[in-house]
């Protein structure tokens, strides 16, 4: 049967188009119930038969209560395509939930396609709201599943909207709400995940605040949406995404195209509900509001402060606190350029980026009476997210744990945005608990492999087999004399090196990578799953691995006397260093010997020592120097980082002590020859796939970016040239001082200065911009590294295909797809460095509850009432009070010009980059909250 | 955008990704012509008239004197698309097409048995829904048949393309325009021979084989159409003589 959907739409110019589609209606669409016998036996069945009642969703439903749909309680659910579609235009990461539920084949969710059912497609009546439409729709289908069924099954129409219930209950269906239907299970701790429906919340209001003060409207009411977007058009309002800083809620950016710059919004008010990544509607304040005022705390009459919270140091500018406001508004500064950054205020919200968020209730006296519902806050452990209000019956349960929870709505009446409890993790303060956290809150994957990923695997045990060697495409290099240096305990060994001195004095240097594209095929199960982790996770004392164990820990992992499948590079180099040739090949290896940096800096360093092994890692090491230097010559950043390391309790794994990660020769060798050949294969690929390869850049820091660290040079005299990387490598290198710590902390300040490197398409970016500013290469890109790394296995097949060995997969033909990659790739990298720190972060915690400390630590940053310090035995930093909280600071005046804390009256003073003793210590100031306290001694 | 519903497999207009249009084939609509089709595919609707064979008007174009001259001329009537605008004849698109339509008909007539004449096809598109090119063909077949002119075999066309990692059969306009590849192939039913193949986009090469079966399938599909539609007209004309 034949429809036609006619309808007219406005094209981009403006025009006015009549738009005929066809829409074919069938009648091979089936129930999906399992006893029915009137439908097709072939078809997909989920529905079973002893079932209670089947369900019939509203879109509503969906949207709203999918944390509960979630539930294995809840099943036997019909989701008819009308709602599918609906929501999906609503709220597509809603969508993907329900997706994954319908395509799960362990729930029994049915999507009932009724829109193209010959009995059940329903036509649009002239005057007819959409919405109507749709829930008539939703009407006509559970009631053809009523009357397909027949009386034997109960067919529930599960909708929150009164109207719509009270039609189908006229129209004899059996309809409810969520929440009564729920009631009915009788299941008390599920009805915690029921969202409350929003007329709900000024009781709730009226529950939790007696002040009258309190019902006022808080937030301004948003712009409606026709307005906002004729806003946008006529250049008042300008879109973009929120992102509120790190370390300070009060303040977030919004990065607009239509400015080219950064708005800058403060306070709650003006961020008017919106929440971190949402995109919202701005409007600039007057220029004269634009002057930073550091009193933007205050006009939010909130018990919450700003405070400052001891964590690792920052690695790159991405992870480090905005230079936000302290510095500018100096005082008597006549400069013009105060604060020409733009300050606006949230107008509206365009798209939500609602999510469910880790942490905890805000402690609260216990309600007299339990079982009954409670009200109760609950804190974000991420310091963007303001707090939830949250309706519970287990309050008693959730006091001391780490719960997930929903948000849900936010009116302009309530200051905080209401939600609900999704689930429990654990204990607060549990390393398990916190470690869950950590990885939930980065959007880490752990779940174990599925058994379509699994079955991708090669047959266990793999062996080397004859047509491996029988591949003309493979090289045989099992004789050469093949070794790997890793840090010590490390089990995917990706990378192994060998060096042979040709007889013409030359020497042959081979980089050998773990063939990980030979077991994992494009388009399959496996690599889906690789290419959405992106990247393996390591935390302290565990990994979470990108690719199955087998393969990463056996199969793949270039092991000590096994034959192993590889990758090479191979180069012929002159005892100078110079690249004669270069070669790529696939290859057979058999590793002589898997060492520890540690064991390959010992060999070198015994002078007694001349078997051959050692003297192929002192010729390695000889060339190492000499290219180093050369990068050092073209301008590469000698950048450093205070990364720790933890001995870990083999029993309990909790840490036992806490360094600095020592970084020997045989480090700087291994990464010198894996800079060479990641470099050597970026030009390979690109040479080859000039708009498909995948390469990574690092941008040059801005100005602006730079300006912490020049700040705090001019502070103490030194002048730093930061035209250009190679600029200031020499003017780093020329940063002396009698103080042997000097130069290393100045490096550190330069390195959080940057942004990371990225990974990006080449046919996205035009060639200048390819450049990598920290290692000054033209073209850089990741090859060494495919047990750990998706962009190296993506590199893999790149290569086999420019050396033929392989046929390039399709997927590298579609740019949007290749860019989505990428983006993906930098998203998960970046997730899982955060997640590291983070881990890293809790294990200091848990080793300083024991063991309070004092130690040296430098001053890196001035503020108002203190300063900020860096503990460089263990590489952390955080705020030091000179004066108690709440105290306005007034006895020590600061220098903005000097970065010098000063008391008047007497000679007391603290300047940047000096030294002072500290204590540390675990306190906890509220029950289960601890954190780590630096005093001055 | 979706183009093919990953939970119910269904495209936006309700087809499976095998599935074609609704078909829809009248001859004898041009009582002027000498024979004549309409032929609908969906939404697409072609009209097609063949004049011929009859003696050759300028005899400057003949080639071959021992063959029939074959002339075709594409357009798109001004109203065919969503946006009224003036088509120019002759533009390249339509140039490209008529040529491509007689190319595929001259395959299949017997034009050695017809020296010193020429046969004009015309075809007009009167609502354009994606796939034209493949209805013309249609269409034209059709009308050569109802013109009686002789042919070694029935020529159908039929497009078919990849979208969402799925070869779907038959591209309407919206399915045309999403930028994947789409591949018209024309054949010779029973000879089981290829006359058309156009492709503009790439496509692997399995990808490929895979996509273009499928629209020899759909080209197969429309062959034993046509071929009812001219069984029924020859049994009307049998009525109507008595």
């Amino acid at each position: 049967m034949l429809q036609s959907k006619s309808f007219v739409k406005k094209t981009k110019q403006g025009r006015i188009q009549k738009v005929v589609r066809e829409h074919y209606l069938r009648d091979d669409i089936y129930c999906g119930f399992v006893p029915c016998s009137a439908c097709d036996a072939a078809a997909e069945r989920k529905l079973v038969a002893d079932a209670a009642a089947i369900l019939v969703v509203d879109t509503n439903v969906v949207l709203h209560q999918i944390d509960l749909l979630e539930n294995p309680a809840i099943e036997d659910v019909v989701l008819l395509s009308v709602v599918l579609d609906e929501v999906k235009n609503k709220n597509l990461a809603v969508f993907n939930r329900i997706k994954a539920l319908c395509t799960n084949k362990a729930r029994r969710f049915y999507v009932f396609a009724n829109e193209q059912h010959r009995d059940t497609y329903v036509k649009d009546m002239v005057g007819e709201s959409s919405n109507d439409r749709n829930d008539r729709a939703i009407r006509v289908a559970a009631h053809w599943y009523q009357s397909h069924l027949g009386e034997s099954v109960k067919v529930l129409l599960i909708t929150n909207d009164r109207d719509n219930k009270r039609k189908a209950i006229e129209e004899g269906l059996n309809a409810e709400t969520v929440e009564s239907y729920v009631r009915s299970l009788a299941q008390p701790g599920l009805l915690d995940l029921v969202v409350v429906p929003t007329s709900g919340d000024v009781t709730m209001e009226d529950v939790e605040d007696h002040r009258p003060s309190k019902r006022k409207v808080i937030y301004s009411e948003h712009k409606p949406m026709s307005e906002i977007t004729s806003g946008l058009r006529c250049g008042i309002y300008h879109q973009g995404k929120l992102r509120v800083n790190r370390y300070n809620p009060f303040e977030a950016y919004v990065g607009s195209e239509s400015i080219g710059d950064e708005i800058v919004i403060r306070g709650r008010s003006n961020m008017n509900r919106a929440f971190d990544g949402d995109i919202v509607a701005v409007e600039l304040l007057p220029q004269d509001q634009w002057h930073e005022s550091k009193s933007f705390i205050a006009d939010d009459d909130e018990e919450e402060e700003e405070e400052e919270d001891v964590h690792l140091v920052p690695n790159s500018a991405d992870d480090a606190p905005r230079n936000a406001s302290s510095t500018q508004s100096s005082v008597g500064s006549s400069a013009p350029s105060v604060s020409s950054r733009p300050v606006g205020r949230v107008v509206g919200i365009i798209k939500r980026n609602w999510n469910s968020y880790c942490g905890s209730l805000q402690p609260m006296p216990m309600p007299a009476g339990s079982g009954g519902v409670a009200h109760a806050l609950f804190v974000s452990k991420d310091r963007r997210i303001p707090k939830i209000r949250i309706q519970t019956r287990q309050l008693e349960n959730l006091v001391n744990k780490r719960i997930v929870v929903a948000v849900d709505s936010w009116g302009v009446l309530s200051r905080y945005p209401s939600g609900h409890y999704v689930r429990t993790i654990g204990d607060i303060g549990d390393k398990e608990t916190e470690t869950e956290v950590v990885l939930i809150e980065n959007d880490i994957n752990t779940r174990p492999f599925s058994t379509q990923v699994l079955a991708c695997l090669p047959p266990l045990p793999w062996t080397l087999s004859q047509e491996d060697l029988a591949n003309p495409n493979r090289q045989d290099l099992r004789h050469v004399r093949v070794f790997s240096v890793d840090p010590p305990g490390c089990r995917d060994i990706d990378d192994a090196l060998h060096c042979t001195l040709l007889p013409n004095g030359n020497f042959e240097v081979g980089v050998h990578i773990a063939d990980v594209t030979n077991f994992v095929h494009p388009g399959t199960p496996l690599d889906e799953e690789a290419a959405q982790r992106g990247t393996s996770v390591y935390l302290v004392g565990q990994r979470i691995d990108m690719l199955p164990k087998p393969l990463t820990e056996d199969v793949c992992s270039l092991r000590a006397d096994v034959e192993r499948l590889a990758f090479s590079v191979i180069w012929e180099m002159t005892p100078d260093a110079d690249i004669i040739s270069t070669r790529y090949t696939k290859s057979v290896i058999k590793s002589c010997a898997a060492m520890s940096y540690v064991e390959a800096q010992a060999r070198m360093d015994d002078s007694r020592l001349v078997d051959p092994l050692t003297v192929d890692l002192r010729n390695l090491n000889s060339l190492a120097k000499i290219m180093r230097q050369r990068r050092c010559d073209r301008g590469a950043l000698t950048l450093a980082s205070a990364e720790v390391k933890f001995e870990i309790d083999s029993e309990t794994h909790d840490p036992l002590d806490i360094g600095i990660y020592q970084i020997r020769e045989a480090n700087q060798m291994i990464e010198e020859f894996m800079l060479a050949a990641n470099i050597s294969v970026a030009e390979k690929i690109l040479k080859h796939f000039p708009l498909c390869s995948l390469l990574r850049r690092h941008p040059s820091p801005t100005k602006e970016m730079l300006e912490p660290l020049l700040r705090t040079a001019s502070s103490i005299g030194l002048n730093l040239d930061v035209s250009s990387s190679k600029a200031l490598a020499e003017s780093l290198d020329n940063a002396k001082s009698n103080d042997p710590y000097f130069n290393k902390l100045i490096r550190i300040l330069a390195t959080r200065c940057m942004t990371q490197a990225v990974y990006f398409c080449s046919g996205d970016l035009t060639f200048s911009e390819y450049y990598h500013y920290g290692l000054a290469a033209s073209l850089y890109t990741h090859f060494t590294s495919p047990i750990r790394r998706y962009a190296d296995v993506v590199v893999h097949r790149l290569l086999a295909a420019a050396l033929e060995i392989a046929k390039l997969p399709p997927i590298f033909q579609d740019g949007p797809q290749l860019t989505g990659i990428a983006d993906n790739l930098n998203y998960r990298h970046r997730n899982a460095q955060m997640a590291s720190r983070a881990s890293v972060e809790l294990h200091t915690l848990i080793y300083f509850r024991t063991r309070p400390t004092d130690t040296e630590a430098r001053i890196v940053k001035v503020k108002a009432n203190g300063f900020i310090v860096f503990v460089p035995k263990f590489g952390i930093e955080g705020p030091i009070h000179l004066t108690p909280k709440g105290d306005k600071g007034g006895d020590w005046v600061v220098d903005e010009v000097h970065q010098r804390v000063t008391k008047p009256g007497t000679n007391i003073s603290y300047a940047v980059l000096q030294t002072v003793r500290i204590h540390m210590e675990v306190v906890e100031p509220q029950p289960h909250r601890p954190k780590l306290q630096l005093t001055l001694i | 955008m979706e183009y093919v519903d990953p939970l119910t497999g269904f495209r936006v207009d309700g087809r499976r990704p095998n599935e074609m249009r609704k078909l829809k084939g009248e001859v004898g609509v041009v009582a002027r012509a000498d024979g004549s089709a309409l032929f609908e595919m969906g939404n697409t609707r072609v009209i097609a008239a063949v004049y011929g064979p009859r003696e050759v008007q300028n005899k400057g174009q003949q080639v071959n004197s021992k063959e029939a001259l074959v002339r075709c001329e594409y357009r798109m009537a001004e109203f065919s698309t969503g946006d009224r605008r003036r088509k120019p004849k002759g533009d390249r698109r339509s140039t490209e097409i008529s040529l491509v339509i007689r190319q595929t008909m001259e395959a299949s007539i017997l034009t050695h048995l017809m020296p010193r004449s020429q046969i004009d096809i015309f075809v007009q598109v009167l609502q354009a829904d994606g796939g034209t090119r493949s209805a013309c063909i249609n269409a034209a077949t059709l009308a050569l048949a109802d013109a009686g002119i002789p042919m070694r075999d029935i020529v159908t066309s039929c497009s078919a393309g990849y979208l969402c990692s799925t070869p779907l059969l038959d591209l309407n306009y919206l399915e045309d325009s999403a930028g994947g590849a789409d591949v018209t192939v024309g054949i010779l039913a029973k000879m089981d021979k290829v006359t058309l193949l156009q492709m503009d986009a790439k496509l692997a090469m399995d990808t490929f084989e895979n996509v273009m079966g499928l629209a020899i399938e759909g080209c197969k599909a429309i062959a034993t159409y046509i071929r009812e539609v001219l069984l029924e007209n020859t049994k009307r004309l049998e009525c109507q003589r008595g």
